[in-house]
């Protein structure tokens, strides 16, 4: 990709760290730096395109190291699980045979897997030595008569939003506007319903959390055209110019997305989280609201008055036990203030939350929900957010799988809030899966043991003994072994 | 011995194989205050540690250089710099492993060079021992690459016995361990424990069963590996009475290692299953120069027990193993001796003792491969990582874990597969999967003329379910 290509995407006039002096897509510090890459982000946003074939075109490290990690979950096709690479040989990056490797291994996949289209993703390695990603594609699609799309997603080029943006980029400008979608099918209990057709952005159907919100819109009759990308197919991708109304779920990082499609094709967008009640009846009243439709609004404030009440009531127990707890939330960008009002809904006490990836408005809104009392993180390193973990006196940590361990090893209780997740948290029905967890780690016996001494820790410490503080084997001491071996057999 | 099939398809399809920087942070990892420092983008770390959390279970330290468009084309030594300098100063580890990638690689970097002028620049930062260890994604895979940080440990940090004045035998109860990539924490344990019977004082390298062995300690966090060899043992390698290679993979190190010292060698190609643990324990006995310790004897006794048990269900079983050299071998001797066909053999790169395996065929390949294969040829049974899981479903049949990744189960880390304790637990298991995965009995034949009062209704006509799997027919 040129420099140019990059600065373009780079400069997100949609996103607010555009104004910011300090960008969320600043340079990493070597030596001092967490997270993934470009290629990672592009991967992350496009992988659970479910009936497509996703081949990574560079050295195994890119997909060896990381296939079959993530949550996200199809109702059909599992092409996408098969993690696919050109696995390049040094012979290949020494003689440039990648390009050749790659055309063929394009064939092998339409071949074996009969996939609605293929997608290829350059990494550092093919983007370095110049493989022609765009001409092999171009090729290979005309060769075989499959869409095959290039990602040019080279890992050195930037963040994971970056690659998001990437990601988002490439399925407007190859995808998008390929096909027309059906007429919505006729609910034959609501033959004159006005369907209404709309996309998700951002969310990817980790744990399948999509089919909690799925139902709603079937009962108001939104039909979700696409949902970038989890549960997608290629079709979909194709379909998504034909929407009302965009929404853009708990990911910036592809706000180009909606907004290329505003500007192509004038659909109004917005953007929404599905965690916690209020802000999923938020959401709905946004779609209803944009769409401008009276029946429709009626149909949503029916459907909230009535998903709300139920979810007070199913709720009520969890509250009670979850009254008063504190919690330290740590995640990125529009997460940062969604998942404080889940949380605040069930009554806990958010008292710090990340803003390492959230913008001036993310802030605005995390301050309005949290008061002055709320604590904002910039720099959320293991060992810093133990501290503001006793600062504040948390009593859980939520935060991505990245965090897990260091929670366990120091003893906390944890949430996992991220895409490796094995629960949904979305929909109204998801509150009440994030009220469970949250009790799950909290309310279980065993902080008291973990946090204890051992029993023989008060008695005096016998000579020569081990203890779990220290290392199994003593010190190595230069010169103490043949020392050792004659107390040991003289 | 084995035939060895190699890659004949453009894609890899399900990936067996990982990269060479992560096997080689793997084998930092197994040195006490530590940090694996990958010289390349930064999602070369990320997913490597992802991984490795998964499989431990842990927290893992691992720092990037952090490179971005301009210093992947413009030359990356001030990453290099001020990635190192950005480690050493904040946390002050007593080791770090500085490991190229795919990237850098590419661009021709010399991290010798580099590491050269880091150290004219920070002589503050001398105590630090820095590894350079060229880990090309490129070449080899999780293997190769822990195998060329064990040999780069030697390098950088055994000095010569000329040199140094060592002398093999002066410490007479040590005994040096290269432990390859296939031992898991839990093998570590039970090799400490085997050597220890002998009253000699084994010294692991690297020692993954301090460092991530998954125990909970005082400090509530370290950005360091918090156990595992320590540096200052290096220095005493020459003394010992003997070094014990378990892993062909590590043949190169065990070598630069004999030549500095000449401490006499043991290799031992892996601790699987009854004869290669006579041979451990015989070497062992040599060493300490007395005879086997009664525990040990025991310990025998009790796997020849569970050989007789379970060579019913082992004995000629079809088993599919997708695994790196060492574990491929490791596998392949235990069901060996237990009578069982290794009927599909994939292992992701190639290795210079393939064709010292006791299998007829090896195919360098994927897990496609593997799928394919075990189809093909009716295995009963499949021993993977946890990538294979969703192909064992696929066909249907149970899966053996073992390897690198393993995330979908618990305590994967800990598994003790060697010696004869662990053999034995390993047969239990083989036996218990092919016992639940196949019914040897007859099928029931639902007689036309004598029929049981409680049989099926609707089985009259033509072929019915169950005649139709009964092994008459066949």
């Amino acid at each position: 990709m040129k420099a140019s290509d990059l600065a373009v995407l780079r400069d997100e006039p949609a996103c607010e760290h555009n104004q910011q002096a300090k960008s969320g897509c600043a340079r990493p510090t070597p030596g001092a730096t967490a997270g993934g890459c470009a290629f990672d982000g592009a991967q992350i946003a496009l992988l659970p395109i479910a009936d497509v074939a996703h081949i990574v075109h560079g050295p195994i490290g890119c997909a060896g190291n990381s296939w079959d990690t993530r949550g996200a979950r199809s109702s059909g096709s599992t092409i996408f699980k098969r993690g696919m690479t050109t696995d390049l040989s040094e012979q290949d990056v020494i003689m440039g045979r990648g390009e050749k490797r790659l055309f063929h291994g394009i064939k092998q996949a339409i071949d074996s897997y009969s996939p609605a289209a293929v997608f290829v993703y350059s990494t550092c390695v093919t983007a370095l030595i110049g493989d022609d990603l765009e001409a092999v594609c171009k090729a290979a699609a005309a060769r075989w008569g499959v869409p095959v799309i290039p990602i040019d997603s080279a890992g050195f080029y930037g963040s994971k939003n970056l690659g998001n943006r990437i990601a988002g980029e490439a399925m407007i400008k190859y995808v998008v506007g390929g096909h027309e979608p059906e007429p919505p099918p006729v609910d034959p209990a609501r033959p004159d319903l006005q369907v209404h057709d709309i996309n998700l952005i951002g969310e990817y159907n980790i744990a399948g959390e999509l089919w909690n919100t799925l139902p709603l819109f079937d009962e108001l009759g939104l039909r979700v055209l696409c949902s970038l990308s989890g549960d997608a197919r290629f079709q979909e991708i194709q379909t998504m110019h034909r929407a009302e109304v965009n929404m853009v779920v708990c990911s910036r990082a592809m706000l180009n997305v909606a907004r290329k499609l505003r500007e192509q094709f004038g659909a109004p967008w917005f953007e929404g989280s599905f965690y916690g009640a209020s802000e999923v009846s938020t959401s709905l009243r946004q779609f209803a609201a944009l769409l401008a439709d009276p029946a429709l609004s009626a149909r949503t404030e029916a459907l909230i008055a009535r998903e709300e009440a139920a979810n007070t009531a199913a709720l009520a127990p969890y509250r009670k036990r979850l009254h008063g707890k504190r919690a330290l939330l740590y995640t990125g960008g529009v997460k940062s203030w969604s998942i404080v009002s889940a949380l605040q809904e069930l009554g806990v006490t958010v008292v710090a939350t990340g803003t390492k990836k959230s913008t001036e408005e993310d802030k605005a809104r995390i301050k309005e929900l949290m008061g002055e009392e709320g604590h904002l993180i910039e720099d959320g390193n293991p060992r810093s957010l133990l501290d503001l973990v006793h600062r504040y006196q948390a009593d859980i940590l939520v935060a991505g799988g990245r965090n897990l361990y260091t929670a366990l090893k120091a003893r906390l209780p944890f949430l996992d809030i991220n895409q490796e997740r094995e629960h949904g948290y979305a929909g109204y029905r998801g509150m009440i899966t994030l009220a469970r967890e949250l009790t799950r780690s909290l309310e279980n016996p065993i902080w008291e043991a973990v946090r204890g001494p051992a029993p023989w820790s008060s008695l005096p410490a016998p000579v020569g003994g081990n203890s779990v503080t220290e290392p199994l084997n003593p010190p190595f001491s230069p010169g103490g072994g043949s020392k050792e071996s004659e107390t040991a057999h003289g | 011995m084995a035939e060895i099939i190699k890659r004949n398809k453009p894609l890899v399809v399900s990936p067996l194989k990982t990269s060479q920087p992560l096997g080689a942070s793997l084998a930092v990892l197994g040195l006490n205050r530590a940090l694996p420092l990958m010289h390349g983008a930064q999602g070369c770390t990320a997913f490597a540690k992802v991984l490795l959390v998964r499989h431990f279970r842990e927290p893992i330290p691992l720092q990037t250089t952090a490179l971005d468009s301009i210093s992947s084309i413009m030359g990356a030594e001030d990453n290099l710099m001020a990635g190192l300098r950005t480690v050493c100063e904040k946390h002050r580890p007593a080791a770090v492993g500085l490991l190229t990638t795919g990237l850098t690689e590419t661009q021709g970097t010399d991290i010798a060079r580099g590491l050269k002028l880091f150290r004219d620049r920070y002589p503050e930062f001398r105590t630090v021992g820095i590894l350079p260890i060229n880990t090309p994604d490129f070449t080899g895979g999780l293997e190769s690459g822990f195998a060329a940080a064990v040999e780069t440990m030697i390098e950088e940090w055994v000095p010569a016995a000329a040199v140094a004045g060592t002398h093999p035998g002066r410490r007479p109860r040590q005994i040096n361990v290269l432990c390859g990539s296939a031992l898991t924490p839990g093998d570590l344990e039970a090799l400490r424990e085997t050597i220890e019977r002998f009253g000699l004082h084994p010294l692991l390298i690297p020692d993954l069963s301090e460092s991530l062995d998954g125990h909970l300690s005082a400090e509530d966090f370290s950005p360091l590996t918090t156990g595992g060899t320590p540096l200052s043992a290096f220095a005493t390698l020459g003394d010992a009475a003997a070094t014990l290679v378990i892993g062909d993979s590590l043949h190169a190190a065990a070598a630069l290692l004999h030549e500095r010292t000449g401490v006499p060698t043991h290799t031992l190609p892996h601790l699987f299953g009854l004869a290669a643990n006579d041979r451990l324990v015989m070497t062992l006995a040599g060493i300490a120069g007395q005879p086997v310790p009664a525990p040990l004897a025991r310990q025998r006794a009790q796997l020849l027990d569970t050989m007789l048990d379970t060579h019913f269900l082992l004995g000629q079983a079809r088993v599919a193993i997708a695994a790196e050299a060492d574990l491929l071998h490791g596998f392949s001797q235990l069901l060996a001796e237990l009578g069982a066909d290794v009927v599909a053999a994939v292992t992701p790169t190639s290795a210079s003792n393939l064709a010292r395996i006791p299998v007829p065929q090896i195919h360098i390949g994927d897990l496609e491969d593997l799928e394919t294969l075990a189809g093909e040829r009716n295995a009963e049974l499949l021993i993977g990582n946890s990538h294979a899981v969703e192909v064992a479903q696929r066909l249907d049949l149970p899966l053996l874990r073992a390897g690198l990744p393993l995330y979908d189960q618990f305590g994967g880390y800990q598994r003790t597969w060697i010696g004869y304790r662990g053999a034995r637990q390993a047969l239990f298991d083989l036996a218990n999967a092919l016992l639940a995965q196949a019914d040897h009995a007859v099928a029931p034949y639902p007689s036309f003329y004598s029929r049981k009062a409680d049989s099926p209704q609707e089985t009259r006509h033509g072929a019915t379910p169950a005649s139709a799997h009964s092994d008459w027919r066949h």
